[in-house]
């Protein structure tokens, strides 16, 4: 399951869908809007994507891991459009027979997804708003 | 021949517009697209990111050949994640 969706993320529903007979672990992840940054007041962040590419980024990570670890099952979902304090942007899980397949793909997969992913967000802050990342290089994604 | 060019992200605010069609000469390459985009909308220059290309979809280099109907998105630095 690799989706962008515009609702709020169900963490059952992830941890439904990477559930194995075969897996030990599950692994999950969860990003969240936090309430600063930069010295900033946060009010939001407003995620937009080229939706089409992003998942079918998110589906070649899920292939990446898949080759580098032993693992059953993943699911990526990220939300788009405005996310507030404490909401989540993203989960991810990941089962697999062993925790550190678990634990090391869940990394992989969140590292990875801020490197290559057609998604952006918007700060929205007390006193304005920024594109986050346009102030700096970004490097080109690993293939 | 015709290329659709969608905008995202601070692209699409500097262009002021989310999706285009844009008539290019055969053999064009991406790079040569930006360059001319940014002619027809001033405010996508000067460019103070690192943009990736992708075609139909898939990142592509500077020198790719555009085919007719291709859909171009130029990516600003991705943010995605939390």
């Amino acid at each position: 399951m690799f989706r962008v969706t515009r609702e709020a993320i169900d963490l059952q529903g992830l941890v439904d869908f990477v559930t194995d007979p075969e897996a030990g672990a599950i692994v999950t992840f969860i990003g969240t809007t936090r309430n600063n940054n930069e010295g900033r007041k946060v009010i939001a962040l407003d995620y937009e994507a080229y939706p089409e590419m992003a998942e079918k980024e998110l589906a070649r990570l899920g292939e990446e891991a898949k080759k580098r670890w032993d693992i059953r099952r993943m699911a990526i979902v990220h939300r788009i459009g405005p996310v507030r304090i404490t909401e989540s942007s993203v989960i991810i899980a990941v089962s697999a027979a062993h925790r550190a397949d678990a634990f090391e793909a869940c990394r992989f997969a969140i590292e990875e997804i801020k490197k290559s992913v057609p998604i952006w967000k918007k700060e929205l802050f007390e006193g304005g708003e920024v594109w986050i990342g346009t102030q700096s290089g970004q490097p080109l994604p690993g293939r | 021949m015709k290329v659709k060019v969608k905008f995202f992200a601070i692209l699409r605010e500097r262009a002021g517009t989310g999706e285009i069609t844009k008539e290019i000469r055969k053999g064009s390459t991406v790079a040569e697209l930006w360059e001319a985009l940014q002619r027809d909308y001033s405010k996508l220059a000067p460019v103070d990111m690192r943009l990736l290309y992708a075609v139909n979809q898939v990142y592509v280099k500077a020198d790719y050949v555009l085919k007719e109907r291709d859909e171009v998105v130029f990516v600003p630095p991705v943010s995605g994640g939390s």
